[in-house]
């Protein structure tokens, strides 16, 4: 129903506050029609290049290209972008239908029309039987749903959101998502979703951006990025959360021999790592089974939480290091166990002081 | 008494109860039958027969009127612009506001002295008019209504700005952001967002400077006209009160500019209770 754009173009944008940079040369093309998450820890740059895009912060440097046209110089009002903000940002002094046909009255569209597609947007999610009243009678998901209404009824070319769902509790959280999924299907609205919350990334979008202190880490489909982390701060942020330190014994190929809390490992060689370089271990929970076989790791369990159908065990490797696993069996603390691990399982990265953390 | 919801931290509040009975309800109290007793004899209302009768003294309330409504329009109005763009943080906010609002600390009288000298028919302003030739004698600033006017915006502006200032951090920043992407330019965002928002507060602001200009004093007398076009109501309350000795009237007068404050504050507020005066969505 909207129009579309061809690409987005972002190139080498720049964002610096006094000598901080926030966001060091982005560099990302947006497809009409495609639904991409900015993901990262807070303090990452990702809504800082939302509100790049959307003209609330200008540029230090690069430029921003509809299909070819420069509109990084453009005002916030003339860029046609809609944006949904993390405290939703409702104008408290109008009606829930004022509000959402804000946009339209300032587009100049007549009455008729502008109450005909705001009684529309408030149907889309869901909202009619609320129109009259004002933000501060509605729940938070029921506010979050009047800002994604006021962004979608001007039927931008755009949208932005700006972690919508950090607000609500889990369960809205989980309902929410599905919505935002379901608008953006049945609109084919173009999307750029902010978030810290890897699952909810992993859950929208069709691509996804992992930042960290300002910087692209990786640049990926969900399937791409979830499963193969281009490093290990991706990796950290997919679920890895075991990072053992580890030394690098013996290469052959993609697979990879490493010495690793006084057991022997092999993996996959992540970062062309030579015999006897440094090394880290990244394991997700899951994918460390109790029992004996091949690839396996002696642990002493030291903490176990139930989760109902598993339990979250913490063991300590001879060597003191945690290793968190997610398992059926039944453990006890103090029990000593046989960890396995299949090998494309266990990646293994280059031990690097990674960028912005003193050495 | 807590299980009936009445907080026991309440007792607290005896001493200021006390203080305020002590020294405003029962001046006022005190000051309202004494006017209902006129020293020349009549009935119960003889003292403000005779104020209403006697144009020297009715026309006062006008005279006052003239100077306190305007000196507190132009506060508002003047507070608003430099209020909006001193919001955010910035270089230098700390000394450009402590200078907007050192005029509280100065007092009207030494505020007066600086008008006299700067305005004055000898002040470097009328020698800078006549020096460039624009006028051959002296424009007069001070002495007069002006004058007054001036002293009241240099005093009441620091009141006006500060209150502004704060009611306008206390609206959420992101709401103009919002109206800016859903295509409200800068004016537009003032009109239909921020205004609307800061109206309650505008309200209360224009009613604070306004009671504060409408008990003008010194400045009428230092800079004004006090026998002529400044001869403010509270003037002749002192005149009435202690040079003709006639207590008895002066309170009535003070009782007479009570009534005239309420009802222009209760006429702004009548106004105010029409808006929308819910949360802002910021800090404040």
């Amino acid at each position: 129903m909207s129009e579309n754009f061809a690409e987005l173009r972002i190139e080498r944008v720049r964002r610096e506050f006094g000598d901080h940079v926030a966001l060091a040369e982005l560099e990302l093309t947006i497809k009409g029609g495609e639904f991409v998450a900015l993901l990262g820890p807070s303090g990452c740059g990702k809504s800082t290049a939302l509100n790049c895009l959307a003209g609330l912060l200008p540029l230090s440097g690069g430029q921003i290209l509809v299909d070819g046209k420069r509109i990084d110089t453009l005002p916030p009002e003339r860029r046609g972008f809609g944006m949904v903000f993390q405290n939703y940002a409702l104008f408290p002094h109008m009606s829930v239908h004022r509000n959402v046909a804000f946009g339209l009255s300032m587009r100049g569209i007549g009455r008729a029309e502008r109450t005909r597609r705001a009684d529309e947007a408030l149907r889309l999610v869901r909202l009619s039987d609320h129109a009259h009243k004002f933000p501060a009678q509605l729940s938070g998901g029921q506010q979050q749903r009047v800002a994604i209404a006021r962004a979608i009824v001007l039927e931008p070319r755009l949208v932005l959101m700006d972690e919508p769902l950090s607000n609500l509790d889990a369960a809205l959280r989980l309902e929410m998502r599905t919505e935002i999924r379901r608008l953006h299907q049945s609109l084919g609205l173009t999307t750029v979703y902010v978030t810290h919350d890897q699952e909810e990334a992993l859950a929208l979008a069709d691509r996804l951006v992992v930042l960290r202190d300002g910087v692209v880490q990786q640049v990926g489909s969900p399937e791409e990025v979830y499963a193969h982390p281009a490093n290990r701060y991706v990796a950290g942020f997919m679920g890895y959360r075991n990072m053992i330190p580890a030394t690098v014994s013996d290469v052959d190929e993609e697979v990879v021999t490493v010495a690793a809390g006084r057991s022997v490992l092999h993996g996959v060689n992540r970062d062309g790592l030579t015999a006897g370089s440094a090394a880290v271990v990244a394991m997700r929970p899951s994918d460390v089974t109790v029992g004996e076989g091949e690839n396996a790791l002696r642990a002493e369990v030291e903490i176990v939480e139930y989760h109902g159908r598993e339990q979250a065990v913490q063991a300590r490797l001879p060597d003191g290091t945690a290793l968190h696993v997610r398992t059926g069996s039944r453990l006890a603390p103090g029990d000593t166990v046989s960890l396995t691990v299949p090998a494309d399982r266990v990646l293994v990265f280059a031990e690097e002081h990674p960028p912005g953390e003193e050495s | 008494m807590a299980e009936r919801g009445v907080d026991r931290v309440l007792w607290l509040l005896v001493p200021g109860v006390v203080f305020v009975v002590a020294l405003f309800a029962y001046p006022v109290l005190y000051g309202l039958q004494l006017s209902f007793q006129p020293e020349e004899g009549g009935g119960v209302l003889a003292n403000y027969e005779r104020f209403f009768a006697d144009p020297y003294l009715r026309d006062t309330i006008w005279i006052t009127l003239r100077l306190a409504v305007p000196a507190a329009l132009i506060n508002v109005l003047a507070s608003i612009p430099i209020a909006y763009r001193m919001r955010g943080r910035f270089r230098g906010k700390r000394l450009l506001t402590t200078i907007l609002v050192v005029p509280i600390t100065l007092g009207t009288v030494l505020t007066a002295e600086g008008l006299i000298n700067y305005l004055g028919p000898v002040g470097w302003f009328n020698k800078i008019l006549m020096g460039i030739g624009l006028t051959d004698e002296p424009v007069r600033l001070v002495h007069n209504y002006w004058g007054v006017l001036f002293s009241l915006i240099i005093t009441g502006f620091p009141f006006a700005f500060l209150l502004i200032l704060s009611y306008l951090s206390g609206i959420d920043p992101t709401l103009e952001q919002a109206a800016a992407t859903l295509g409200a330019d800068r004016r537009r965002r003032f009109r239909y967002i921020t205004l609307p928002l800061l109206a309650p507060g505008l309200a209360i602001t224009f009613c604070l400077t306004f009671v504060l200009a409408f008990s003008v004093f010194p400045s009428a007398y230092l800079v004004g006209l006090p026998q002529g076009e400044t001869r403010v109501i509270s003037i002749a309350a002192y005149e009435s009160a202690f040079r003709d000795t006639d207590y008895p009237l002066g309170s009535a007068i003070a009782m007479i500019m009570a009534v005239v404050m309420l009802v222009v504050v209760g006429l702004v507020l009548l106004w105010r209770s029409t808006l929308y005066r819910g949360a802002t969505g910021g800090k404040g």
